[in-house]
């Protein structure tokens, strides 16, 4: 056992060296967070004379205050949770019953439904013909068309569809023998044994849902049914070229700067509250959603 | 023992009477997929057509090819095409190898609670919007009050408008991707690393194998199969360039360098109302999308089934 070189010295170094690199790389991840953080509650003054690098200056909530009352923020705010929930729920409605019928073998026509679902990961309309289709379906500016629009993916479906088609059998011929129906079969059987499966399609569908801002930009005109991240864009995006409006904001105890960082972190705070949680499923969510056809 | 056709219809009828349950809960999903992803297919006719939203694709006249040569004439979609060519290649080179590096550096990480606390670290920018990270990259580079800039200013040199220049465009965005999503994608190159057979490793010790050694001879080499699937996946995926985050960064100033193909369709078709040329624009990059993906998915095919992975 001796002759073990465990901890020869080049190792120590290397052992070293490896843990001061990934430091950094971890520290250079987390830092633009720590900054945000600290301009969102640092004075406006102090973050317009330069002075905020790591540390909170002049500590204030001024910005929360004028974020907090702003009534667009709050709208925002609770359409982002109207088309996170309400879409989560539509994607489970629509996908979990079509990648259960799918994942039976006997089905009639499976693999053509297979095939036309598969096909849609290698080959999509874009974005003109989509937008185009929206609006003849009316459903342009429209709650409703931005939690049907994007209720299904491929990806999450074959994810669903996989992970039912690899329920032992024993489990569904019990139920049959007792008579159920399909939809039972789903209900009693299949959801309960396919609860991780079912929990990481749920939060890709809610982490996407949150985060997405495109569509909801293109698609909806109304003021008091933009989502959070829609507001975010303009107020930083396209506010920011604008002095005139930055300047309206400087004031001795919020600036542009801080105001936009409060907002920022007030829509991390969420993700940041289901992420310990769901980064155990998504991590698992990858690697079983290797995709297969 | 053949069949007649009207004994097979009459099975086939049997068979979805028998199922018919099956069909019901497969029918939500089938009149979505329809709906949303094949009825706009049919929409793609407008690329060959002189589109008009009053008239519709029913009434707008056919013109053949004209709105592709119309295309390949008009420089700023040829400079489109050409940017998002370059911006994917630059991610090739200095992205893609990021995630990997990442991997095996925390393969070595012998403190199993700092280990998981890094990945917990890394991993979190996947979960952060665009709209979050342009917002941050906008603060950290704004020439009065960034952190670049101060920083800048604080060794005596001038401050750089980073964001209006265009050759600050591509490394910023490309840094800047790396920052979100290099963490999250290591993940799959620890799971090929963690099914690594601890025999080797226990083997190459014996031999008095250091652990660089170790890492270049034996991990590398075993998740080899691992990288070149994912090459080959990027590689497929050359004309799909992040548009939604580049929306976000540039401005005329710097589209030269920044303009991609999926942003020049949002202009012209969203922005603008050509819709047919956009549309052709989409239609072409869908066509070469679609080739290199399939090829990719091709290769990748036979590269896993003839390799240890």
């Amino acid at each position: 056992m001796k002759s073990f070189n465990l901890y020869s010295r080049g190792d120590k170094i290397f052992g070293w060296a490896n843990a001061i690199l990934l430091s950094l790389f971890v520290l250079s991840t987390l830092y633009p967070f720590i900054y945000v953080a600290a301009v969102s509650i640092s004075s406006g003054a102090a973050v317009t004379a330069g002075r905020v690098t790591l540390w909170p200056v002049d500590v204030t909530l001024a910005a929360y205050e004028h974020v907090l009352s702003d009534r667009m923020f709050w709208i925002a705010y609770g359409n982002t949770f109207i088309y996170t929930f309400g879409g989560t729920f539509m994607s489970l409605l629509i996908m979990i019953p079509g990648a259960y019928a799918l994942s039976r073998k006997r089905l009639r026509g499976r693999t053509f439904f297979n095939i036309a679902i598969a096909f849609t990961l290698w080959f999509h309309a874009g974005m003109i013909p989509f937008f185009l289709n929206m609006r003849d379906l009316g459903l342009l500016d429209s709650r409703f068309g931005i939690i049907i629009g994007f209720a299904a993916s491929a990806f999450n479906v074959i994810l669903l569809r996989n992970f039912f088609e690899a329920v032992p059998k024993s489990f569904e011929e019990a139920a049959k023998m007792d008579g159920a129906s399909e939809l039972q079969l789903l209900w009693k059987v299949f959801i309960p044994l396919s609860k991780p499966a079912i929990v990481t399609v749920a939060l890709f569908c809610i982490v996407s849902r949150w985060n997405g801002y495109f569509w909801a930009m293109v698609l909806l005109r109304g003021e008091e049914k933009i989502p959070l991240q829609v507001y975010l864009k303009r107020v930083i995006v396209d506010l920011n070229s604008n002095d005139e409006f930055a300047s309206s904001l400087l004031t001795a105890h919020y600036s542009f700067e801080t105001v936009t960082s409060a907002i920022m972190i007030a829509s991390i705070i969420p993700v940041l509250i289901i992420y310990p949680y769901a980064q155990k499923y998504f991590t698992k969510g990858i690697l079983l959603g290797g995709v297969k056809e | 023992m053949k069949q007649t056709y009207q004994q097979r219809l009459h099975d086939l009828w049997g068979d979805v009477r028998r199922d018919w349950q099956l069909y019901l809960l497969l029918a939500p999903m089938a009149i979505w997929f329809a709906l949303f992803l094949y009825k706009p297919m049919y929409g793609l006719v407008i690329a060959f057509q002189d589109f008009s939203i009053f008239r519709g694709i029913e009434k707008s006249p056919w013109v053949g090819f004209a709105n592709f040569v119309e295309l390949f004439q008009n420089d700023m979609f040829v400079r489109a095409f050409w940017n998002t060519i370059t911006i994917s290649g630059l991610g090739l080179i200095f992205a893609f190898p990021v995630p990997i590096i990442l991997a095996l550096m925390f393969n070595e990480v012998q403190n199993e609670v700092g280990r998981r606390w890094a990945q917990t670290i890394v991993y979190l920018p996947h979960f952060i919007s665009v709209v979050i990270v342009a917002g941050i990259v906008i603060n950290f580079l704004s020439p009065s009050i960034g952190i670049v800039n101060l920083f800048l200013k604080g060794i005596g040199l001038e401050p750089i408008y980073f964001l209006t220049q265009p050759e600050w465009f591509r490394p910023v965005f490309i840094g800047s991707s790396v920052w979100k999503e290099s963490g999250f994608e290591s993940i799959v190159y620890l799971a090929a690393i963690a099914g690594v057979s601890p025999t080797l490793y226990e083997s190459a010790r014996v031999d008095g194998a250091s652990r660089w050694q170790m890492m270049w001879r034996i991990t590398l080499p075993c998740i080899l199969p691992t990288i070149v699937i994912m090459l080959i996946i990027r590689i497929g995926n050359l004309v799909e360039v992040g548009f939604e985050y580049i929306i976000l960064l540039y401005r005329p100033s710097t589209y030269e360098s920044a303009d991609v193909v999926s942003t020049f369709i949002y202009r012209t078709g969203l922005q603008g109302t050509q819709y047919d040329l956009a549309t052709a624009a989409g239609l072409f990059n869908a066509v070469i999308a679609f080739v290199l993906v399939y090829s990719a998915n091709r290769i990748s095919r036979r590269v896993s089934s003839t390799s240890l992975w």
